[in-house]
């Protein structure tokens, strides 16, 4: 075993454990150099299996290599690299520590070669992700970590009970490309759809991560969901279902976006929406599709990072969230605001920008499969990415009436960061080519013809259009809009309270009464059965064989006079 | 009518200040606007209308340029003159109307939860 089969995640999970016993200025170095230490690890990492454990009877591939988990792997450790560097300002250790945790457990399932190991990771990661929901420690966090946490361990019961299911069924732990036509296999599906955001629980992710800190939602952003679109792609392309789900959430999130008020929570819902272009993408299942999916991964994780950082500055520099006190801060923010247009472009698909060329190639696998619906949807989908995330977010936090604030530009880490992230954005837009070579599937796709390009300035300039005439349907007001989470925080409570109120006497009266004949019972078997009891104490042997004389008495007359 | 559809900021509308409540993390609250304050010019009435008109020109520049590339429609209605302009409106436009609608049902204050956003 040489050290490039070190596990890269193990490097982002050492560190995040040492992060709290360090100084401020250690604990600094240590988180950058972490993620470094892991990317590097990521392409070090020969192909195949280079990691194997036995546990439980079970061979566990812990480091299993090949050009879809190098993609995920690079782009999860550059996630934390450049994450790091944002959070440079932030004192909180619980959620520096955790972040690390949280970027190694990713980084872990998108090496995992077998079931076993990617639900070990993916639990880690749940964990280590609520404490970054709760690292701020205010109420609301506390209260959206517990929810947030219970639907990931329910859906990490779903995905157990699946792996568990299909190991029996096939005696195989390996992860690879499954049909979900068994019991097992659905609810692995199930278990990693729940993670992407799926209908209909998709309300945990809007719900808990704008709670967390304005370093906090940079690194959630970036992980589960798309972990969720990893393991999706592996193991289970061309499911044909999952294109009507991925078209679901893409819907679900730009309405739910259109209407909404708190500027991370729109980025939030914006991120549903995207993962929901590459669940289509997986569900159409051609290799276009496939790297289109993976591709848009890549791009996706760095523009939404870069929207949250730009979000989380002004959050950092105003204390204010919600889009009816923000505004007009272009005048003294102007690089928060090129590097949050920059993103909100490239989330768009903007050509030049890296949304462009990721995105059309899951289109263009819906176009080759003659999907006509699929996409007329997307395009339409494409128009609305536009319209609440491509200008809602950046004209209600940067521009729009004035708010009369001022605040200045971030500290020069947070601008570093999203600087850096900026150029990725535009440089991958430009140069596609180093990211195609690294895609799963060889790439023959062109994204610059002139077609192309006219097509989609269009759509996006008249969707544009669109917004600006529509601007007094947009105006904001603070609300918020239901959504099925609805059924669990309030409706499942009041349920409960009126069940209480209407039959809990009846209720209560059953179980005592239950109860009381339980006593009875134990009462009667105690004097029966104890040491005094008539079976229990000890009784002459006389008494015995007359017993047992009797009960031979019995036996015989029975047989004779029973009818045959 | 042109004045509602093409919207140009109100120079009349009283201005707006936020009140900064909490101390921010940044461990300071930001400026304020001071009184006498000059506005750049793209959020003035004559800027913002000069937007309009050069947001208008590339449009229609956009739309041209359409006759000048080879265009490979995978569908037949792909095909149709300006088939992503109008797609794009009319698809931006159903979305924010339905959006509303489901708003009129879905809208609650955002205190809702009692929770402060």
């Amino acid at each position: 075993m040489s050290w490039t089969s070190l596990p890269p995640a193990l490097v982002l999970m050492l560190a995040g454990l040492l992060l709290p016993f360090l100084p401020r200025a250690a604990r600094q170095a240590v988180s950058l150099i972490a993620p470094l230490g892991a990317l590097g690890l990521v392409w070090a990492v020969p192909d195949g299996v280079s990691l194997s454990v036995p546990y439980l009877g079970y061979q566990l591939d812990l480091v299993e290599a090949d050009a879809l988990s190098r993609l995920f792997g690079t782009i999860f450790s550059l996630m934390a690299f450049v994450g790091c560097i944002f959070a440079l300002p932030q004192r909180n250790v619980l959620e520096l520590a955790a972040a690390l945790i949280y970027a190694g457990g990713a980084v872990g399932v998108a090496f995992a070669g077998d079931l076993v190991s990617v639900f070990i990771f993916w639990e880690l990661m749940a964990v280590a992700s609520t404490l970054v929901v709760w690292a701020p420690g205010t109420p609301e966090a506390r209260q959206a970590g517990l929810r947030y946490a219970f639907m990931h361990f329910l859906g990490g019961a779903v995905l157990m009970a699946g792996i568990a299911g299909h190991v029996a069924a096939t005696g195989s732990t390996e992860f690879a490309a499954m049909s979900a036509d068994t019991p097992a296999t659905i609810l692995i599906l199930v278990g990693f759809l729940i993670n992407a955001g799926a209908p209909p629980v998709s309300a945990w992710l809007p719900d808990a991560y704008p709670k967390a800190s304005w370093s906090g939602t940079v690194f959630l952003s970036a992980f589960t969901t798309k972990t969720a679109v990893y393991v999706l792609l592996r193991g289970f392309p061309g499911t044909e279902i999952l294109i009507w789900v991925g078209l679901y959430m893409v819907f679900y999130g730009i309405v739910y976006a259109l209407l909404e008020n708190n500027m991370r929570r729109i980025l939030a819902y914006s991120i549903i929406n995207q993962v929901g272009f590459m669940v289509v993408g997986i569900g159409i299942g051609t290799e276009v599709a496939l790297n289109g999916a993976a591709a848009h991964a890549f791009a996706h994780i760095i523009y939404k990072a870069l929207l949250l950082m730009s979000a989380g500055s002004v959050l950092y520099m105003t204390g204010l969230r919600k889009c009816t006190d923000l505004g007009g801060l272009f005048r003294t923010m102007p690089i928060t605001t090129v590097c949050g247009t920059i993103g909100a472009l490239a989330i768009s698909a903007f050509p030049w920008t890296s949304g462009f060329v990721t995105k059309s190639m899951i289109t263009q696998g819906a176009a080759d499969q003659h999907l006509l619906w699929a996409w007329m949807l997307l395009q339409a989908a494409s128009a609305g990415v536009f319209l609440h995330a491509g200008i809602k977010f950046p004209w209600f936090v940067f521009f729009q009436r004035d708010s009369g604030l001022r605040p200045k530009d971030p500290p020069w880490p947070m601008r570093a960061a999203m600087i850096v992230f900026a150029i990725l954005c535009v440089g991958i837009g430009l140069m596609p080519g180093p990211l195609y070579a690294i895609l799963p599937y060889p790439v023959d796709y062109e994204a610059y013809t002139g077609a192309h390009v006219i097509t989609q300035l269009q759509l996006l300039l008249f969707s544009g259009l669109a917004f600006f005439m529509l601007l007094p349907l947009m105006k904001r007001t603070e609300t918020i809009t239901l959504d099925l989470d609805w059924f669990w925080r309030v409706g499942a409570p009041r349920l409960g309270e009126i069940l209480r109120e209407s039959v809990g006497g009846q209720w209560t009266l059953l179980v005592a009464g239950f109860r009381r004949w339980i006593e009875r019972v134990m009462a009667w078997t105690a004097r029966t059965h104890s040491l005094q009891g008539a079976l229990g104490r000890t009784w002459p042997i006389s008494a015995s064989a007359v017993m047992v004389a009797l009960f031979l008495l019995v036996y015989l007359m029975l047989f004779y006079l029973w009818p045959a | 009518m042109i004045r509602h559809l093409f919207p140009l900021p109100d120079p009349n509308a009283p201005p707006r200040l936020v009140r900064v409540a909490r101390v921010p993390p940044a461990g300071e609250k930001p400026a304020m606007r001071e009184p006498g304050e000059r506005q750049p010019w793209i959020v003035r009435p004559e800027g913002v209308r000069t937007l309009w008109w050069l947001f208008g020109a590339i449009l229609v520049l956009n739309v041209v340029a359409e006759l000048f590339v080879h265009l490979h429609p995978h569908f037949e209605l792909e095909g149709a003159f300006a088939f992503h302009a109008w797609f794009g409106f009319l698809g931006c436009v159903a979305m924010v109307v339905f959006a509303r609608l489901l708003a009129m049902f879905l809208k609650r204050k955002d205190t809702f939860y009692d929770v402060v956003d």
